[in-house]
Formats: C-alpha cells, structure tokens, sequence
C-alpha cells in the first residue's frame, strides 16, 4: 500500500536543511493507522503525531552514519533456510486452536460478513 | 527454617536430601506471596494452591523413586507472562490478552517442569515487554522490594522483584533490549541474557523476534547457570534456534579470572551516567584487577546508535508480530462493530495500551512504502556496523564490562512522560540484543539510598563461559544481599528518600 504523501513530506524535509525534524501530518498518521489496523480519535491524534516526531527527531541521527556499500544486517548469524520433510508429526488440533476463539460456528472461527 | 532464603540449588539439595519436602518448599513460595505481594505486586496470576501442591506432591514421588534427581525438582519457579503455559493464563500483560489460556507450553518451561521445578505463577511485565519499568502492565505496576516507592525496570520486572522478594526461588524473563539485564541490575538481583538462539523462543509471545531472547533471573550466578543449563538446547520447534555443542556453563562456575582480558567501554562512564553507578561499577573491575584480571578502557565505537538503531527494528518487527491480534482467533474482540475492519480496528484499539500502539504506528510507518529504506533499512545497515565494532573489541577482550543501567531505580512515573527518557535507559543493553551477544548483570553496590547498582558482563557470541567466570569472580568477593523487604526491621516500604 503507497502512503499519500510522505513523498512530499521527505522532499520537504531534505530541502530545509536547518531544520531537518520529521513532521507528521494528520494524513500521514491517518495512513499509518489504516496500516498498523488502529483506530485513532480526534483527541489521540495529536499525541500520536508529536510522538512520533520525537521519535523519529531521536531516530534520525542515524543520518550521521555513512552506511553506504554496507549491507542491511537481518540475522546476526548466516542462517540458512530451516527445512524440514513435509510430514505430521501432531494429531488434530482445532478443538485446541478453537479453545481461545471469541467466536466460533460449526468448528470455525466466526467473523463479520466479509463479502458482499 | 527460612526457604525462601535460600538459592534455588540450595533448596533444590535439601530438597533431594529428603531434609525438606517439595510441598514444604512451594508451600514456602506461595506463604511468601501472600505476605509480600500487596507490596511489590510482581504476578498477574498466581496459581490455585491445590494445583501447586498437587504438582509439588508428584515431583516428591519421583524423588522419591529416585527418577528425578535434577537440582532444580520440586524449587518453586515464577514464569514471566510472556511465556505460554498450557492451562494456565498468559496474557503479557495486556488487555488483549486477557483471558487468553494456551494449549501449549513453552519450550523453556517445559524443560524446567520436565526437571521438577514448580511453576508457581505468572510474573507481571511491561505490556508485550514494550517498557523499562513494569509501568505499562495492564494489570498495575510492580514495585521494587528495595523500596516500594521505586519501579523495579523492565519489561522483566515482575519477574525480578519476584525473586528479590523471595516470593519464587528463581524465575524466567525475556531480554530484548535489555529485558532481563536492567531490572535485574535495579532489583539487586542476577540475570543472564544468552547468546541468541541459545534458548528456544517456541512458547514465547513475539515481540521482536530477532533480539527475544529468554533468561533465567536468579538470587545468584549459580542459579542463573543451572536454570540456563537446563533451557538451553535446539529446538526445531523454533527455526533460529542454535546448534550448540557445549552448554556445560557450570564448568565456568570457578573464582578464577587470572589474565582475563577486561575492556571497559570509555563511551559507557561518560555524559548520562549516575557518578554513584560509575563508582560501583569501576569498583567492580578493580575487584577483578584484584584477582589477576587485566582491565582497560577503550573506544567502542558507534555506541550512541545502537538506541535509534533499535527503536527501528524492534518496532518494526513488533508491528508485524503484533498483526496477529485481531480478535479471530484468541483474545479481545470489541462488543460492538459493523464489518470485519472495524472489528480489527476496534478490538486492538480498546486491547492494546499506549506504548503498545507506539511503538506499532513507529514500526508501521518506518516499514511503509517510502520510508522503508531510509529508516528500516538503514537501522539494518546501523546494526552490522554495530557488530563489526564488537568483533573488533572481541579480537582483544574477552569480556566488556559496563554498567547495566544509567542510574538506579527511578521512582514510579518518573519515565512515563517522556517516550524517549524511557528509551534511553537502555543505552547499555540494547547494543548486546543487536548483535546477538550473551550478557549477565550481577549486584555491584547500592547508592546512598540503598536501591542496588549492577554491573553488566558482555561476551562474545556463544562465550557465555566467560562473562559467568568473571560474574561468579566478582560474586565471591560480594555475596549475596537481601532486598529489606525479606530482611530484618520491615524496611522497603515508601522511604522518604
């Protein structure tokens, strides 16, 4: 999913170099809600904002950094791939994976209509 | 007699020794909870008496078949919340989770049960270990057996002041930046974050995957040992998980550090540290200088990163981690609601706390379209130049020795205005999480106001052996003190300090 206008706001960032503190805007918090699947009321929203702009203002001085050439690090140890042989090892589980359900019907999950 | 005094090996021994039963032993645990857990509060949920006995007494029979000999059978453990225990209330101390019973349990723990250890409850923790301070709990903050007035740290809090209130003998928590080192370092308590992928994370509720480490946290280096001795091993059940050849950590239990190389961070004594904490833990090093060890400051470089570079990735993983609560398959689902995004967007709203959904808008927006590179990416960057900097201090130490945490205890609500207070806090553990090394916190002094100081021990990846020798070194010269709330005159209760 393509945020709407963080481009901008980057671009915006760069150019004013005195000042090269992140600011968040009541759309980009907003798209960042509908990302992370949180609602976010009138009253929060500006404490989310600011918040996020203190973080990232402390963030950003990895910006110091020259990183270039160096390759992002995602396992601290060369793992390879865990592969197993596709076999079953356990009986049936859904009663178990069932037990914690808020809703259930006929052994499934119960959800809200979700087409129409 | 005085059980709950006594080291976990300690008891476990009279316990085999048929000098104290096991039903007397968590008898004692459960007596100490009822007396002390109005005060400090470190469990959400502690277990029916009869399920505790009830177990106690199966573990007394294997004794006394002579099937089960492990030091740790029939020793009263606490569990942070994080860890799922099949039966038994895991809720990581969110609303989210609030009635969440898991039908599994955690490798870590299976393996302590399995060596007769008694699970006794479920220790209080940040939410979702998101938190310094056992403040973000949903269930009430947990208070520091030193002085009632204090935060224990965090996230491991519950889990930490559980054992210096002598309500357990021992206790698991989970260290991703610092989870189990701090609060260990302001409880006065020991604590031992392994080599990662040293200890299954099957069981243990995500936060950041790729720094959650679980440890034992313990009165003493001893108990730290044995209890990590027993979790560690591979586990196919979770896909990082190690191939380790020797896990034989005991054999580093010896008070000899003769021609041990010591570094000493110059950039961890600097601007930031509390001078009291700084005396204590250069105190610890001469300690060890003391017994032959060969101790230095030197540059590490890159230090003052390791904070942002972290908030980055841990959040970012969180808020993958995290998805998973969507009030389907386990936990909260809202009351009300039209459609299934309302219900998802609802049911975390009102599930998750305020840090919680923190740090999971900063992790959704630096993994968003545009902002992926410039900040996920280059914290990823941040972190392999990080570990290149301890490879480098590997080549000409052994062991790096640091203070845990900035300061002692800070009083309750002292962090919780200010996100990035609270952040750097961390500043000494979060670098360990993100190379992946093993690090310990061991008691090194008390400040004027007698709340405890630790010193943290960092070794290179799998060389737990070495940071344990130094820490059992130091621990030789100090020994063990009790918090005043297990002591004699009932201190620990709010001092005027």
């Amino acid at each position: 999913m393509k945020l709407p206008n963080l481009r901008a706001e980057q671009e915006e960032t760069e150019a004013e170099q005195t000042t090269p503190k992140a600011t968040i805007s009541d759309e980009t918090i907003e798209a960042v809600a509908v990302l992370a699947k949180l609602e976010i009321n009138t009253e929060e929203r500006e404490q989310a904002k600011k918040d996020m702009e203190e973080m990232l203002a402390y963030i950003d001085r990895l910006n110091e950094l020259d990183t270039d050439g160096i390759e992002p690090m995602f396992s601290v140890f060369q793992t390879e791939n865990v592969f197993r042989e596709d076999i079953v090892v356990n009986g049936d589980g859904s009663e178990a994976a069932l037990a914690n359900a808020p809703e259930k019907k006929n052994g499934c999950f119960q959800v809200p209509k979700t087409i129409a | 007699m005085d059980l709950m005094g006594l080291t976990a090996v300690e008891l476990g021994r009279k316990i085999r020794r048929k000098e104290v039963t096991a039903e007397e032993a968590v008898l004692a645990a459960l007596d100490a909870i009822e007396k002390r857990e109005k005060k400090v509060h470190s469990f959400v949920s502690v277990l029916d008496r009869e399920a505790v006995l009830e177990r106690a007494a199966k573990v007394q029979r294997q004794i006394d078949e002579g099937s089960l000999m492990h030091p740790l059978a029939g020793v009263p453990m606490a569990v942070k919340d994080n860890l799922c225990t099949k039966g038994i209330l895991t809720t990581c101390a969110s609303g989210i989770l609030y009635n969440f019973v898991p039908t599994y349990t955690a490798e870590a723990v299976r393996r302590l049960e399995e060596a007769g250890a008694v699970l006794i409850g479920k220790t209080n923790m940040d939410e979702f270990s998101m938190g310094s301070t056992t403040e973000t709990s949903a269930y009430g903050a947990t208070r520091n057996p030193w002085n009632t007035a204090h935060v224990p740290g965090g996230s491991s809090g519950g889990s930490c002041a559980a054992v210096a209130a002598e309500e357990c003998s021992f206790a698991l928590g989970s260290d991703t930046g610092g989870s189990i080192r701090q609060p260990s370092a302001f409880c006065g308590v020991t604590g031992i974050k392994p080599t990662y992928g040293t200890v299954s994370r099957y069981g243990l509720i995500a936060y950041a995957s790729s720094l959650d480490q679980v440890g034992p946290v313990a009165k003493d280096v001893t108990d730290c040992v044995v209890v990590l001795e027993t979790i560690a091993s591979y586990d196919s059940k979770d896909s990082t998980s190690a191939f380790r050849k020797d896990c034989r950590f005991s054999e580093a239990l010896q008070d000899e550090v003769k021609g041990m190389r010591i570094g000493i961070p110059h950039g961890y004594l600097g601007e930031g540290l509390d001078k009291e904490v700084r005396e204590a833990v250069l105190h610890a090093a001469d300690m060890l200088k003391e017994k032959g060890a060969i101790a230095e400051e030197f540059e590490l470089n890159l230090a003052s990163y390791a904070v942002p570079a972290y908030y980055v990735i841990a959040c970012a993983e969180a808020s993958s981690n995290l998805a998973r609560f969507d009030g389907v398959k386990y936990g909260y689902r809202t009351k009300e609601y039209e459609g299934l995004h309302q219900m998802y967007k609802k049911s975390r709203s009102e599930g998750f706390g305020p840090e919680v959904k923190r740090r999971i808008l900063l992790g959704s927006f630096v993994l968003s379209s545009g902002y992926y590179d410039a900040y996920y990416l280059k914290a990823l960057r941040t972190k392999a130049l990080i570990k290149k900097e301890f490879d480098k201090a590997f080549l000409k130490y052994d062991v790096l020795l640091g203070p845990a945490a900035p300061t002692t205890a800070p009083k309750l609500g002292a962090f919780f205005s200010d996100p990035v207070k609270m952040y750097l806090s961390d500043i000494y553990t979060v670098s360990v999480n993100l190379a992946g090394l093993p690090g310990i916190s061991v008691p090194c002094g008390t400040d004027r106001n007698g709340l405890p100081i630790g010193v943290q021990l960092v070794g290179d990846c799998f060389q737990e052996k070495n940071i344990i020798r130094a820490a059992y070194a130091l621990e030789q010269t100090r020994g063990y003190r009790r918090s005043p709330l297990c002591g004699e005159g009932g201190a620990g209760d709010e001092q005027n300090i």
